[in-house]
């Protein structure tokens, strides 16, 4: 199986000479498709700063990133404007939807800034949020949604068109425990239907989503877990 | 003691025979801990001897059933309305371990804790797993087995957080820890006394008057 994602090597320093600062150190990390990567560490290991490079906003300081075969180092700006577009969705905490947009429209936006034509990006984006559960929320805006609402609408956003790397920065950081496990379980659901997914998170009970948990320290991988082997705790009950 | 005053509560609902009881306190917990018929009918005749309980009709096939009296009654309106209390004396195994490490010279206690961490990691996956592959979560003993596995999810949450709290405290500490040699000082023997316990903490209520 290929991996939708690729760091190979991955190295960011803030600053040159004695007052570098390594964000990160010596990457690597794969991501198929139907996984969902959870990246946990304290403030300050890293975890946003290799979103950002996953999600090529960021270009690292050496290393490679390979999204679904494409090398993000020697990709033009207009190539990775449109991997961007065409595979990668970004899920963040604040929703970042656009408040004068309905749900459908803020859904479509990046299908129509790709080329798609109105009445195929309308129909790719009401699929997309029917998926999500919002059938009956197309023409409502952002204010008139709840967190969870809005969230999902982002979900949505993040996966319309075919998009196969969902990057999601704590995605229930601004949700109430119910609402955010609503959120975490679709999530893990789109990852499950083909997509990758990965997970930045502070929080252990969203983070065990995840079919792998990779610890940052200082910049580096110093741990996974993966759900293989776990000692059951309810064994004997299902 | 839950499972006494469960029994009770579900007899509160109406009379049942023993192994019908134990059908109902499995549906209603998510038969996530399963009793034997020997404790129920062990809890049934000592809920009688205190009389919150009688024995009353025996249908065609001997079922007896049980019925619960005024005092049960009571004992359950008492249960519900009042906090479960925890007992403090109960040892925490691993506190206990992490205290000690923390103390031992030469060992890595971030080694320690992150052993813990993966694997309160492992069970909060299962249980996410469980939980996720469970039926319509909706139904009503559904439910009640998915709010069992949630007390378990929050319980191991709260474990790792408390492992995150521990390293970063540590990480903060100096010395990353608090290493201690053996003491050269012979300890005195048995319990401290309580006058000087007692004494200990009214100085300390005058340290804290005058501070």
């Amino acid at each position: 199986m290929t991996a939708v994602l690729q760091l190979v090597g991955v190295t960011q320093q803030y600053g040159e000479g004695e007052l570098s600062v390594s964000a990160l150190s010596g990457v690597d990390l794969a991501v198929e498709r139907g996984e969902l990567v959870a990246i946990m560490g304290a403030s300050g290991s890293g975890k946003s700063t290799l979103l950002s490079i996953a999600g090529g906003l960021q270009k690292p300081t050496t290393g490679e990133v390979i999204v679904e075969g494409t090398y993000l180092s020697t990709a033009s700006p207009s190539e990775l404007a449109a991997l961007r577009r065409r595979s990668l969705g970004f899920v963040f905490q604040d929703f970042n939807l656009i408040p004068t947009l309905t749900a459908l429209e803020n859904v479509t936006l990046p299908l129509e800034l790709d080329g798609f034509r109105a009445r195929a990006a309308s129909r790719a984006g009401r699929d997309a949020l029917a998926s999500v559960g919002l059938a009956d929320r197309f023409d409502s805006y952002p204010d008139d949604l709840s967190g969870g609402q809005q969230q999902r609408v982002a979900i949505a956003r993040a996966v319309v068109g075919g998009r196969r790397l969902i990057l999601a920065d704590e995605p229930t950081g601004a949700l109430d425990s119910v609402t955010g496990e609503a959120v975490m379980k679709m999530l893990r659901s789109r990852v499950d239907q083909g997509a990758a997914g990965i997970l930045v998170t502070h929080e252990a009970r969203h983070a065990a989503w995840a079919d792998r948990i990779v610890f940052l320290r200082d910049g580096r991988i110093v741990d996974q877990s993966t759900r293989d082997g776990a000692d059951s705790l309810l064994s004997g009950i299902r | 003691m839950s499972v006494r005053q469960s029994l009770l509560a579900i007899l509160d609902q109406g009379p049942c025979y023993g192994y019908q009881l134990r059908a109902e306190f499995d549906r209603r917990t998510g038969s996530t801990w399963p009793l034997n018929v020997g404790q129920i009918y062990n809890t049934l005749d000592r809920l009688e001897r205190d009389g919150l309980v009688e024995k009353g009709d025996v249908d065609e096939q001997g079922h007896v059933y049980w019925r619960i009296t005024d005092a049960g009654s009571a004992e359950v309106r008492a249960w519900l309305s009042s906090p479960v209390e925890r007992s403090q004396g109960t040892r925490d195994e691993l506190a206990i371990k992490l205290a000690v490490a923390a103390t031992l010279p030469g060992v890595d206690v971030g080694e320690v804790i992150q052993t813990q961490r993966l694997a309160s990691l492992r069970q909060l996956q299962e249980l996410n797993r469980a939980k996720y592959a469970g039926a319509n979560p909706d139904g009503p003993e559904e439910l009640a087995w998915s709010l069992v596995v949630d007390s378990m999810i929050f319980a191991t949450e709260a474990e790792v957080r408390w492992l995150d709290h521990t390293e970063q405290r540590l990480a903060s500490h100096p010395q990353h820890a608090m290493a201690l040699e053996l003491s050269t000082e012979k300890p005195k023997r048995g319990r401290p006394s309580k006058s000087d316990a007692a004494s200990a903490d009214a100085a300390d209520r005058a340290q804290e008057v005058t501070a």
